[in-house]
């Protein structure tokens, strides 16, 4: 691997950089592998880097049916953060945010993690006491969160419009200030660019389209449009897919998957210089180190994999960007997008064994899992290294819903989060 | 958005009506098994293809009813009484 310095990057430029070679190396499928990852978003292939590092397992694939990341990865509004409500949800996003901290530096790859802090504006006397909740209930975690009163909120982010007369007037602010945003192309090549140098083959253009098993029901590989491949083990960390592919094995999962939209505005000198959410009005807005405004816009209310979904979703949110933050409205759009996002009842992931002996499953992450990225990679690697899962993974079961023992984040934000 | 065909009103904007999610999904009898009723709460098919689906027309004449709908596509195939078999459209895209 060419590691990348600004030694390195003087040394090729002195060579006009034509020096430079490919992050990853390029391969034709083995017949046979230890372990095969389904799916190369950046949970897939965090996963296959973690259990080449840590748990020193390399004959690994990552099989992927379209180009990497090219999933949610590719698609979301990057925020993270690690204030949820209850217990087991926050260790396992502090779990990912305590490695965010030190990405960059263990891949060798700079993820432009920008911890700028993000505020959780409350618009109405619900959304005050929901989120001193979650203030009081991470702070007793050991997790930082804290109240801002509307003037605070505004001289933390100054384009905030705090006036009292508006028709969702902010009345404060949850902030936890270590929150922030991350370029998402960024990690999933630097995970694969990792994962690749520890002897991982990363395939793509190879969907899987079943799941082959031995007469005890285990299962002895995959079916690809590149052919079949043999396996030992199987990890699905397929996002909007996951249904199809654990449907290969026979799984029902409780999993529905919806349009999640986002847009982003042209570029423009920096004049945002955090991350907002609303979850009563569903704007969520922060600013790309490239200039445009970076918005995520509500979920469709159905089922589909078509990537795209109604423009009446963004417009709502726009009307609410633009009363809340005035010196937006002239802003033009540039783009907007649709991903497929895998939502369970409780809006909590699944990342665990399943009935099939040999097959694992990361999925759930619906319409917030990037935050959680190389901590879901890497507690599906242990998870599928020991053939148990650690404790910070072991209540996202998807048993859960049989036992009712349910995560309810649902419940405790109320909206997409 | 999607143009919805109430069986009762007529073709309506999407914004009149609220999705009641995978159709045909009887509620078991009270002495079931746990799996029996997980199932019934909270598993899905989840189907990419056609899936038949419930709506209710909210902000119409309030009442439910089916359809089927490509989930690759977004096309819808058929609009039907609740209580009535699902119609037959094939492998429809
Ligand atoms: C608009 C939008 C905004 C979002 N905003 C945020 C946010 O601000 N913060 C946050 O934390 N999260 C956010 N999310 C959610 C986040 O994007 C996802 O939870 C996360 O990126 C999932 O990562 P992944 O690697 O599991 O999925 P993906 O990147 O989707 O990877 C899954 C991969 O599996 C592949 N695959 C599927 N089927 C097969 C098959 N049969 N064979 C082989 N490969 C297959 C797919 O092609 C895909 O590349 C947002 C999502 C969307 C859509
Ligand atoms: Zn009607």
């Amino acid at each position: 691997m060419q590691k990348f310095s600004a030694f390195s990057l003087a040394r090729q430029a002195m060579g006009r950089h034509l020096g430079w070679r490919p992050q990853w190396r390029s391969v034709v499928p083995k017949p046979s592998y230890d372990i095969i990852i389904v799916g190369g978003g950046g949970h897939g292939l965090g996963a296959a880097y973690y259990l080449a590092k840590q748990h020193g397992l390399c004959n690994i694939a990552v099989v992927e049916r379209g180009w990497l990341a090219g999933g949610n990865t590719a698609r979301n509004t990057t925020i993270i953060r690690s204030n949820y409500l209850f217990e087991q949800s926050s260790s396992y996003y502090e779990h990912a945010l305590k490695l965010w901290e030190g990405l960059s530096e263990e891949l060798n790859y700079n993820v432009m993690f920008s911890q700028r802090g993000c505020l959780m504006v409350a618009h109405t006397v619900h959304d005050v006491q929901v989120f001193k909740r979650h203030v009081y209930a991470n702070r007793l975690n050991g997790i930082d969160n804290e109240w801002l009163t509307p003037e605070e909120t505004k001289a933390f982010c100054p384009p905030l419009n705090i006036s009292p007369n508006i028709r969702y007037p902010v009345l404060g602010a949850a902030l936890q200030r270590r929150a922030g945003t991350a370029r998402h192309d960024a990690v999933a090549w630097g995970f694969a660019r990792a994962a690749s140098d520890l002897g991982v083959d990363i395939i793509e253009n190879c969907e899987v389209t079943g799941i082959d098993r031995d007469p005890s029901g285990k299962v002895t590989g995959v079916q690809t449009t590149r052919g079949p491949i043999r396996a030992g083990k199987i990890g699905v960390s397929a996002a909007g897919h996951s249904s199809v592919v654990l449907a290969m094995a026979g799984i029902r999962l409780p999993l529905q998957v919806n349009p999640l939209q986002a847009l982003v505005s042209e570029p423009v000198k920096p004049a945002f210089p955090c991350v907002v959410m609303s979850n009563t009005i569903h704007a969520y807005i922060s600013q790309s180190d490239k200039g445009e405004m970076v918005i995520g816009a509500g979920t469709d209310s159905y089922v589909s994999y078509t990537q795209r979904g109604g423009l009446h979703i963004p417009a709502h949110t726009l009307e609410a960007i633009c009363e809340l933050v005035p010196d937006f409205r002239r802003l033009r759009m540039l783009r907007s997008w649709g991903g497929i996002t895998d939502n369970t009842p409780d809006r909590s992931p699944i990342t665990a064994k399943t009935s099939v002996p040999g097959l694992y499953v990361n999925c759930g992450w619906g319409t917030g899992g990037f935050k959680a990225t190389p901590g879901a990679a890497n507690l599906f690697a242990w998870t599928i290294a020991r053939d148990e899962p650690h404790p910070i993974n072991a209540p996202f079961t998807i048993e859960r819903f049989r036992d009712g023992t349910l995560i309810d984040e649902a419940a405790a934000a109320a909206v997409a989060h | 958005m999607l143009l919805i065909d109430c069986p009762y009103c007529g073709p309506r904007a999407e914004i009149e009506f609220a999705y009641g999610g995978e159709a045909h999904i009887a509620r078991p009898a009270a002495d079931v098994s746990e799996e029996e009723w997980e199932a019934f709460l909270y598993l899905r098919d989840n189907t990419k293809g056609v899936l038949a689906e419930r709506w209710r027309h909210a902000h119409g004449c309030g009442r439910f009813f089916n359809a089927l709908r490509d989930t690759r596509t977004d096309r819808f195939h058929a609009f039907y009484e609740i209580g009535t078999p699902r119609p037959d459209v094939g492998d429809a895209a």
